[in-house]
């Protein structure tokens, strides 16, 4: 079972509540954290893991054999994304603009292109201090492309069936995070009850709807009711799974790199409680699916 | 010797256009022959790399000057690997025209 | 003409609010705006719903191309599938011997283009959001909204920013304020480019500071000169400190904190920029001061 913690507007709470269910859940789930906020990951500072694997993360560039070349531009041609260009008696490679996406490897008539690891960031994975799995990614500085290192890292650890899996998504409602929800079986949407937090929300649901993702709410920061989002929820029946008050106790552990549940004990039960909530949306979701069809 | 000018518009007194890889207009001058045509930039409509198509459009057309207001990294990288030199077109400069001359004339600065 | 891009790394420590105010600042007389605005977070942006713009002129933002398979040309040989690296190929809807694209997983790479036997795929443009140039009351707003789950490669935000430098130009404006995304990838790139100056807003919690360094980091990385700012500094002091430290240890000021105040939040609901609805807040005092001596560096030869 795969889990996404997403939201939209940044600093809302995803790590927080990401890093709190895990630890919530770890007694009674065979629970694997993976942090897919790859251009800045925080998980590691609240579940504090033993880091004892490490992969660089790469895009396949084309590196061209200049004796195989016959400098036909076909490479040029194909390549969507103008990662190469024919200059004079060359092909020159552009990476930041490659998409590995091996086009041009497979389209040279002369076989003069091999694909090399181009290395975009760091894959690393190890033991959270609650004794379950953790790995994230961290795209290196001035590397435009999260979204490949996100790929790599959902494929990295490969699950036993069982696990519970939790992914802290990135901020924003874009290309990576939707690549971060793909093949999720639940969203967790965290939002903040003000205009910007309800702004992005919407571009959230956007994309779970699109993606046919079942999704639940968890409101934090709450200080007053904020009807739109209120009459937004029913409208499209997304379910609150929990309020988080304001508090400024919170906001002071979280800063220190506390957990909800470090702040509060009681988290726990109530993180477990909408758990079961959640796991009961997923299986009624998949009856529904298996009645009506895969989804896409 | 053929100049390629980025420009806002496909005419010789068109106001010039500081950006290269999104110019609207790529204006071909020959020096020898004073024949000039202008072409619709490929970069201008490019999700990503325009300064690479951009470049790659110039290479194609044989240029031996490139004139703009900046090159991006991949442009320039382009344009460093083919030869072709690159200037610009600095603070006074306001029409292709002006370009033009200046650049006969030895006056636009060098990119490096 | 300066560009100032205001980045943090991470999301929500106050970017949105303090770009809000500072336009409020700069742009004291309408009818000679010193600065125009750019909402460069365009895949959540938030800054024109402060800045309440009274007329907005949309444009559609056509970005890459998506692959599409003609149903009656398909024959479902799967040589489509063989070349695919982001398993966008499917069984189609109607017809499940033949196969159609998941737009939501392409990629746009063609791939699959040359390789169909039968020439039955073809490269869609796609309109992937909207830009809009917006009057508001603290002067021009160029900002965009990309369609949810969009790539966000940075062409959206390269063009807000390139129409916002031209006005500026054009108009003699000297100053063009980015209010940047969170993170550090493509969009961040792109709103960095050709910037004079950057200020980065953090939070002193142990998250902002880890983010606050892979900030700084890019825009070093692009040599741009930055600055510093502390928001909600009273949450946690001994992370205050630690990004002093910090920030003294790579040689880049603190211009500012700004402790936290609920009047922010005031400030959000109604729709107004917190220096305009609360002047004497001390939130609002603390970003007037980083304010002027930001616009010391950037307006030399103007009064701010």
């Amino acid at each position: 079972m795969q889990i996404a913690v997403a939201s939209g507007k940044g600093g809302t709470g995803k790590t927080t509540v990401a890093t709190s269910l895990a630890l919530s859940l770890a007694d009674s789930h065979p629970i694997q954290f993976l942090d897919c906020d790859v251009e800045a990951p925080n998980g590691h500072i609240f579940l504090n893991p033993e880091i004892n694997k490490q992969e660089p993360a790469v895009i396949r560039i084309p590196k061209i054999d200049p004796d195989r070349c016959s400098l036909c531009g076909k490479c040029v041609e194909v390549c969507q994304f103008h990662a190469l260009a024919k200059v004079g008696k060359t092909i020159l490679v552009f990476p930041q603009l490659c998409h590995g996406c091996g086009s041009c490897t497979w389209n040279c008539p002369e076989g003069a292109i091999e694909e090399i690891p181009n290395p975009i960031g760091m894959l690393e994975s190890g033991l959270s201090i609650a004794g379950f799995p953790f790995s994230q990614g961290i795209l290196t500085i001035s590397e435009p492309m999260s979204t490949p290192i996100i790929r790599q890292l959902k494929r990295w650890e490969s699950p036993s069936k069982g696990d519970t899996i939790i992914l802290d998504a990135p901020p924003g409602a874009s290309c990576s995070v939707v690549e971060t929800l793909r093949k999720c079986d639940f969203a967790i949407l965290v939002t903040e009850p003000t205009p910007f937090g309800f702004h992005d929300l919407k571009q959230m649901v956007g994309i779970i709807e699109e993606m046919k993702i079942p999704a639940g709410l968890i409101i934090n920061r709450d200080q007053a009711p904020y009807p739109p989002l209120e009459v937004f929820c029913l409208e499209h029946n997304l379910p609150i799974l929990m309020q988080i008050p304001y508090d400024r106790r919170i906001a002071e552990g979280v800063a220190r790199g506390q957990t909800l549940i470090d702040i509060d004990p009681l988290y726990q039960e109530e993180f477990r409680k909408m758990m079961e909530r959640v796991e009961s949306i997923i299986m009624r979701s998949r009856k529904h699916t298996e009645t009506k069809g895969p989804k896409p | 010797m053929i100049l390629f000018l980025s420009a806002q518009q496909p005419r010789l007194d068109s106001l010039v256009d500081q950006r290269f890889g999104r110019c609207m207009w790529l204006i071909q001058y020959d020096t020898d022959t004073q024949q000039w045509e202008a072409f619709e930039n490929p970069g201008a409509k490019q999700s990503g790399g325009a300064g690479v198509a951009a470049a790659q459009f110039v290479v194609n057309h044989k240029a031996n000057v490139v004139i703009s207001g900046d090159f991006g990294p991949h442009a320039a990288g382009a344009f460093q690997a083919a030869g072709i030199k690159m200037h610009l077109y600095g603070s006074e400069i306001t029409t292709i025209e002006q370009a033009i001359s200046s650049h006969q004339q030895g006056k636009l600065a060098a990119f490096s | 003409m300066k560009q100032l891009v205001i980045l943090s790394g991470k999301g929500g420590t106050g970017k949105t609010s303090i770009s809000a105010a500072f336009a409020h600042l700069v742009n004291c007389n309408p009818q000679a705006p010193v600065a125009i605005l750019v909402d460069a977070d365009v895949d959540a942006a938030n800054l024109s719903l402060i800045m309440q713009p009274n007329q907005s002129e949309p444009h559609d933002f056509w970005g890459g191309s998506l692959a599409e398979i003609d149903r009656e040309s398909c024959t479902g040989c799967g040589a489509c599938i063989q070349v695919c690296r982001y398993d966008a190929i499917l069984p189609d809807s109607i017809d499940p011997q033949k196969k159609q694209i998941d737009p939501v997983a392409c990629d746009g790479c063609a791939a699959c283009i040359y390789a169909c036997p039968e020439g039955a795929i073809r490269m869609v443009p796609q309109q992937e959001g909207i830009w809009f140039q917006s009057q508001t009351p603290y002067g021009t707003l160029f900002h965009a909204e990309l369609f949810a789950g969009r790539e966000n490669s940075g062409k959206l935000v390269t063009l807000v920013k390139q129409h916002a430098r031209l006005m500026a130009d054009d108009g003699n404006i000297p100053l063009v304020i980015l209010d940047g995304p969170p993170g550090i990838g493509c969009p961040v790139i792109s709103a960095c480019a050709g910037s004079d100056y950057g200020l980065v807003v953090t939070e002193p919690s142990l998250s902002g500071i880890h983010d606050l360094k892979r900030a700084i980091g890019m825009l070093q990385h692009f040599h741009i000169p930055a600055a510093v700012c502390i928001n909600k500094a009273d949450i946690y002091p001994e992370g205050a400190s630690l990004i002093k430290e910090y920030a003294e240890s790579v040689g880049i000021n603190v211009v500012g904190e700004i402790p936290y105040d609920h009047r922010i939040l005031q400030s959000m609901l109604q729709a107004k920029p917190i220096t305009e609805i609360f002047p004497s807040s001390p939130s609002a005092i603390a970003i007037r001061n980083i304010w002027i001596k930001l616009a010391s560096m950037l307006l030399e030869n103007r009064e701010s």
